[in-house]
């Protein structure tokens, strides 16, 4: 593959931002497409900002440079923000439309920003799906599928050099015997709330 | 498991740190050793998790593996183990090296004869570290050969490839690495795995004692295994020569994950160039480098941190009399701070080509986005030890620190950490502030970290009775790095059931007279016990027992128990703000209308805000699946 392809996958510690991030990893070595992941580790895992990026094709390593990213999939809203600087106005944003508040905003140090502000500042740059993945998550049976919500979405988007078909059967290995029917149900209602 | 598959040829992904435990399972690794450290651990995790599935079985892993107390005796166990004919790996983070390095100095005196990698994780950008020092040094500093992996598959065939270069030089050698190796994760191709040979012998031979006229005799044996080193260097297929585009006088030398940068921007901006791509950077391969600079005119050198590289192909230069333009930290292209990345190479790249930058302009967000540092978790029991000995003295009271999950309560609104230097700092600095200042001191450090280099400072403290009180925060893990058994847990790195040191034992051994042992789910008591050691004209020990909310609430869950959450009941809370302002959980928020609220999704159900709370206003709630 001649191609790069740059994604993006943030959220807070605890979401399952690595998760989605390896499983997109082991999508594409199954595709034989090249791939590189980064992770966040250590300090910045529990309720800090994470972000993964996943870079796909004629790639060598990991980093994504600044406004390069194909997509950027964002498990809490602001986090879309945090990362904007990787997106061009081709850039197709996916975020669930859930805030996560900082305890830095009970502290009062911070302010969480007006959440329709956010969509309208992301809207400005680049083409924005807002999805309720938390509801997804929540009809497919559990509340933390989210990020397979997430990785369903991002499926739909056309950006990835592999069959969604791919993508799920790879979930589907990666997850206990009885959670294979919520996780394809959360990949499914993801797929569908971005491809209507 | 994927990991022990013996499949070769088959491609798996991996994180950089799986990819070096593979190889040296393919290698035949014999015995592996560490202490924890970010970005190092998985490393030795992944042996742990391998070892700890075999013994559930009853069966052998064909290697052994342990957890070491620190550092330095990590690298005596693997180093012994190596010296008596056996594979070893040790793996530490870069600091964790200064802990080892009285050992590693020495050790490379002496040399070994089964292979022995020693992974350095170095951390450009302090992701999760306290310093940023760059470990090449320690090649350089102790003579020790080197290999600098730039991805997860050079990572698998350096270890792999690193036990026989260390055997045929009898002599150790450092895999160097870096967060964005040890954290990335990549394709890698499976080689065949060797057996172990899980016997070794040791030959009595003093050689091995390093007594001053021994060592005498060892100094030329250093150099000489440098300069065959150096032969290795000039032939292995880890340093070689890509040429990008049409024939150049131009040239990049790079090693470790800056050549990934380097080969893309290069590609992108198609420039001419070749690369001089460098994975066994020390020895350097000084006829490989030589013959480079003298088909170049012009020279950058693209590598993290300190001007290693840079200073040896200068000096190179200087010696064949070559004229040619070196560009790098010197020039003011690179810089000797923090990691890379493709924006910063890109930028280099198109000052000195005189290139229009392919980098977009960011996007300027006019919202501010709210910070979210890394803090205790909800539930954390660090945090009621420290609300308790911050009620028992509130003023003037001096708190040195230690490195662990503990840190964070710098942070506000607890801001219980004053000074922080290293592993087990906090009672030697504890001793120093008590000289200078004559102020109350509580210092404050982990179990692990107690076992680890807590233990001689509190011997001083004893014996130049040291008016302190220092705290260990016991929570049974080691819970910063992934929560690691320790010498006081009661099983080992292999899942089997080890001896657990207590704490108070140990303490008490040393000398200390006052121990105070305190529950901190009872902050009440735990706050008199503070008080109490306070008072106390000397050195006192005071151990916060209660285990680590992830770990106590993951074994709940195993075992069928309920998780209990906390709410607070409106009409009775006066929004004094105790819970938020001053004790300050993550779980805890105001809701729009100014009303303090628990976050259930959050929310650990330890019970500490109901104990703090002046009007007792927070309660049990509902049952949390």
């Amino acid at each position: 593959m001649k191609r790069k392809i740059n994604i993006v996958l943030a959220g807070v510690g605890g979401q399952g931002v690595i998760t989605a991030a390896n499983i997109l990893g082991k999508a594409a070595v199954k595709a034989k497409v090249n791939v590189f992941v980064s992770e966040v580790h250590g300090m910045a895992q529990r309720g800090g900002a994470v972000n993964c990026t996943v870079r796909l094709g004629n790639v060598s390593g990991p980093l994504v440079p600044t406004g390069s990213a194909d997509a950027i999939v964002s498990l809490e809203p602001s986090e879309v923000l945090r990362n904007i600087n990787l997106s061009n106005k081709e850039t197709k944003i996916i975020t669930d439309i859930t805030p996560v508040i900082p305890f830095t905003v009970s502290t009062g140090e911070d302010e969480y920003p007006n959440i329709d502000a956010i969509f309208k500042e992301i809207s400005s740059y680049s083409k924005l799906y807002k999805i309720d993945a938390t509801k997804i998550a929540k009809d497919a049976g559990a509340i933390i599928t989210k990020n397979i919500v997430m990785l369903g979405a991002l499926a739909a988007l056309n950006i990835l050099p592999f069959k969604k078909e791919i993508l799920l059967e790879t979930i589907l290995e990666n997850v206990p015997s009885k959670f294979k029917e919520v996780n394809k149900k959360a990949f499914d209602g993801g797929f569908k709330s971005v491809k209507q | 498991m994927e990991i022990l598959e013996d499949k070769p040829g088959k491609q798996i992904l991996l994180l950089g740190n799986e990819a070096i435990t593979r190889g040296a399972i393919e290698a035949g690794i014999d015995v592996a050793t560490t202490y924890p450290g970010t970005p190092s651990s998985e490393i030795a995790d992944t042996f742990s998790l391998i070892a700890r599935s075999f013994t559930k079985q009853n069966k052998d892993p064909g290697f052994y593996f342990e957890y070491s107390t620190n550092e330095k005796v990590a690298l005596e166990v693997a180093g012994a183990a190596s010296i008596s004919g056996l594979r070893s790996l040790t793996c530490m983070k870069h600091v964790g090296l200064n802990v080892a390095s009285d050992t590693f100095m020495t050790y490379m005196y002496i040399g070994t004869r089964g292979g022995h990698v020693i992974v350095s994780a170095d951390d450009p950008s302090c992701h999760s570290s306290q310093n940023e020092q760059d470990n090449r040094y320690f090649a350089l500093f102790g003579g020790a050969p080197m290999l600098e992996p730039s991805t997860p598959q050079e990572a698998k065939e350096m270890t792999r490839i690193g036990f026989d270069i260390s055997e045929e030089l009898k002599s150790p050698i450092l895999l160097r690495t870096t967060t964005r190796l040890n954290h990335v994760r990549g394709a890698i191709t499976l080689e065949k795995i060797k057996k172990p040979r899980k016997k070794g012998d040791f030959e009595k031979n003093p050689m091995w004692v390093t007594t001053p006229a021994i060592a005498r005799a060892r100094h030329p044996e250093l150099l000489k295994m440098l300069e065959n080193a150096e032969k290795i260097s000039e032939k292995t297929k880890f340093n070689k020569i890509l040429k990008i585009g049409k024939e150049s006088d131009w040239g990049i030398i790079t090693s470790g994950v800056s050549f990934n940068y380097v080969k893309e921007a290069v590609e992108d901006l198609k420039i001419d160039v070749k690369i001089l791509k460098l994975g066994m950077t020390h020895p350097l391969p000084k006829k490989m480098c030589i013959d480079f600079i003298k088909s170049c005119k012009n020279i950058i050198i693209v590598e993290e941190l300190e001007p290693i590289l840079e200073n040896q192909i200068k000096q190179m230069a200087y010696e064949l009399g070559c004229k040619i333009n070196i560009f790098g930290k010197s020039t003011g292209h690179f810089s000797r701070l923090f990691e890379y990345n493709p924006d910063i190479v890109i930028t280099a790249f198109c000052k000195i080509f005189k290139k229009k930058s392919l980098i977009k302009k960011p996007k300027d967000s006019k919202i501010k986005l709210p910070s979210r540092p890394p803090a205790l978790c909800p539930g954390c029991p660090h945090r009621a030890t420290y609300y308790a000995a911050k009620k028992a003295q509130p003023k003037s009271v001096i708190y040195p620190t230690d490195i662990g999950c503990y840190t964070l309560g710098r942070a506000k609104p607890l801001e219980m950490a004053d000074l922080l230097l290293c592993m087990g700092s906090n009672a030697g600095t504890a001793c120093g502030l008590a000289v200078a200042t004559g102020s109350k001191i509580i210092s404050f450090m982990g179990d692990s970290t107690f076992f680890h280099s807590g233990i001689p400072p509190i011997i001083n403290a004893v014996h130049h009775n040291h008016d302190v009180v220092i705290t260990v925060l016991d929570n049974r893990t080691t819970a910063m790095t992934g929560h690691q058994p320790h010498p006081g847990t009661d099983f080992d790195g292999m899942g089997r059931p080890a001896k657990k040191i207590l704490v108070e034992d140990v303490v008490k051994g040393c000398g200390i007279k006052h121990i105070e042992i305190t529950d901190p789910d009872n902050i009440k008591e735990t706050t008199e016990a503070f008080k109490r050691a306070l008072e106390f004209k000397g050195p006192s020990v005071v151990i916060s027992k209660s285990p680590c909310i992830i770990l106590e609430n993951r074994d709940k869950r195993k075992q069928g128990e309920e998780i209990p959450i906390y709410e607070i009941d409106q009409e009775k809370c006066r929004r004094c703000k105790t819970c938020i302002g001053r004790f300050g959980c993550p779980a805890l928020y105001f809701g729009e209308d100014e009303s303090v609220n628990i976050d259930p999704q959050q929310c650990n159900g330890c019970g500490h805000c109901a104990l703090i709370c002046p009007f007792g206003a927070i309660h049990k709630k509902e049952v949390k699946k």
